[in-house]
């Protein structure tokens, strides 16, 4: 079945100058080598079209069932110079929680929000 | 029975709560209470503040709040304090602590103030390159506001060692300011990489203060948190080994889980394994992470690799300046009208000749914070607002930016909701540039003051 990534993972944005690293953690083990196989830097980058503008760099974090997506060129220059309102990137992580990830059927119990998921 | 340390925090940037940092000071049984208070560009805003207002003390705009909320518990407990606070002035920092401590009737107390981060008038000579484009650093000298190293704990030590009950700093690293009492209490050598390393990781976890415990968590319904509205800043309880529990005052909302306590472990973080401090190189990647009970996660094996040569700078320089303005569009058709309100203005900032490096118009509603990334398929919502900001090289141009969304209210299209302007629209910029600096070039200094 296809979900968003809100079903299966959760994220926190933080930035550095024009870097925003943002990490993805697994919700259960059991989903962290779909995050793996499918969340590729590419795909990362490609989600986020033009909002980042330089090189995504893709850190595996196997003890936390995590990656690490160090995004350069991401707020607009740096915070001090970005003219986005969301200046440090805050808010950033939320979007890649609506990739669509590929989940087999069987883990859909481990599945978090289904209340938001159709029957 | 082994020794164990408690560590609070009592502030993770200058704006936050002060609430919390009371708690900790009168329910957290500490041993060290812990405040960072600076950003990235805190230094140099305050330089800018400094040369407009000779009013201004040079130290966090609210020491006088966070010292007089915990100052009486600390004192009454023994608890030792640590604190950024002193920003570009510790000196006077320490002194404005004494005087509290004398208003609050406790003579004989020790107050470090630790120095020596400032490097403004050395920094073209000291610096090569930049990091960020690998320009000289010399290409900011007409431009150069203010220049800090990033010290590391060591002058924290020496303070506590000389018998100071209270620490205030300039710039220093965020997690050394929590990590510096662990080297202290444990005789940890500055050069012990392994110590360091966990003791480093867990100053990280510790210096977002909120972030640990439930703050900058919560999404309804995914991972939620009990109260939200009544965070306790983190506790940590360490070993002399390094291994640590993280907690906080019972009683409190949020919660500390392995999610939360995964979530700060990679906060601002590049590479996991290489999280490059003044103090050592941390390891995130073998750290062992355990729930223990409620509200209670140990952690472990953070690694440590040797400290590098060279300290962090950070340059500030004038960059120019931002204004920035909106007004607002509602019901069926909102998006149609607020399109038009966009191509109004991009013909009216040709016409008035705006010189502007980069100009942003967005629709606040539906894709101001995400930009590009915003999905081509996002509803259109029910009400917007048309957000314009540009940068410029001077304030008469960032000016234009205001006045041209002045005329969007008797000149612009139909239904337009619009502020009289109630705030600066304009501000300056501040860019914040990165080097790095030979670490024996920027000794600390430590001054003792007494109440």
């Amino acid at each position: 079945m296809k979900v968003l990534l809100q079903h299966i993972a959760h994220a926190r944005s933080g930035d550095k100058g024009d870097t925003s690293n943002i990490a993805v953690f697994a919700y259960a083990p059991e989903f962290y080598p779909l995050l793996k196989a499918q969340l590729t830097a590419k795909r990362f980058k490609d989600f986020y079209a033009g909002a980042i503008r330089g090189e995504v760099l893709r850190y595996e974090v196997d003890n936390l069932e995590a990656m690490n997506f160090v995004c350069h060129g991401a707020l607009g220059g740096g915070v001090s110079r970005s003219l986005c309102l969301d200046n440090y990137g805050k808010a950033l992580s939320a979007a890649i929680l609506g990739f669509e990830i590929d989940v087999p059927d069987e883990l859909r119990p481990l599945l978090r929000g289904t209340h938001l998921l159709a029957a | 029975m082994t020794k164990t340390i408690r560590i609070g925090a009592g502030a993770a940037w200058w704006g936050d709560r002060v609430e919390p940092a009371q708690l900790n000071a009168e329910r957290g049984e500490l041993d060290y209470l812990c405040f960072e208070t600076m950003a990235e560009a805190t230094v140099s805003a305050a330089q800018v503040r400094a040369r407009r207002d000779p009013t201004f003390e040079g130290y966090d705009t609210y020491l006088d709040d966070r010292m007089r909320a915990v100052l009486p518990a600390c004192m009454r407990q023994g608890t030792k304090i640590v604190s950024n606070q002193g920003w570009i002035n510790p000196d006077a920092a320490a002194k404005r602590i004494v005087h509290w401590l004398r208003e609050l009737g406790h003579t004989g107390v020790k107050v470090a103030s630790v120095n020596g981060s400032m490097i403004t008038d050395r920094v073209l000579q000291l610096t090569d390159r930049i990091l960020e484009n690998g320009q000289p650093t010399s290409t900011l000298k007409p431009t150069l506001i203010s220049a800090e190293a990033y010290l590391g704990a060591e002058p924290i030590v020496e303070a506590l060692r000389a018998g100071a009950q209270i620490v205030v700093t300039g710039r220093v690293a965020d997690p050394s300011i929590f990590m510096a009492p662990m080297m202290f209490e444990f005789g940890w050598d500055p050069l012990d990489h392994v110590r360091l390393g966990q003791g480093m990781g867990l100053g990280h976890l510790m210096e977002c203060g909120a972030e640990v415990t439930g703050g900058y968590f919560s999404d309804p319904g995914f991972k939620d948190v009990p109260e939200p509205w009544n965070f306790a800043f983190p506790i940590v309880e360490v070993e002399a080994d390094g291994s640590a529990v993280l907690t906080k005052v019972a009683g409190t909302g949020g919660a500390v889980t392995l999610q939360t306590v995964k979530e700060q472990m990679l906060y601002e973080v590049h590479d996991p394994a290489n999280y490059l401090t003044p103090d050592v190189v941390v390891d995130f990647t073998q750290a062992r992470l355990e729930q223990i009970g409620p509200d209670r996660v140990r952690v472990t094996q953070i690694g440590g690799k040797p400290r590098t040569p060279t300290l962090k700078v950070s340059i500030g320089c004038t960059e120019g300046f931002i204004g920035e303005d909106m007004f607002f569009y509602a019901g069926p058709g909102a998006l149609r009208r607020a399109q038009l309100a966009k191509k109004i203005l991009e013909e009216r900032f040709r016409i008035v000749g705006l010189q502007a490096e980069e100009i942003r118009i967005d629709f606040l509603g539906l894709n101001a914070i995400h930009g590009a990334a915003t999905p081509a398929d996002a509803p259109e919502p029910y009400e917007i607002a048309v957000r314009v900001a540009a940068r410029t090289a001077t304030r008469e141009e960032a000016i234009k930016v205001g006045r041209e969304v002045d005329g969007m209210a008797v000149s612009g299209i139909g239904h337009t909701g619009k502020r009289v302007p109630h705030a600066e629209r304009t501000r300056e910029v501040i860019g914040v540039w990165s080097a790095l600096v030979p670490r024996e070039q920027v000794p600390a200094s430590v001054h003792y003051f007494e109440s």
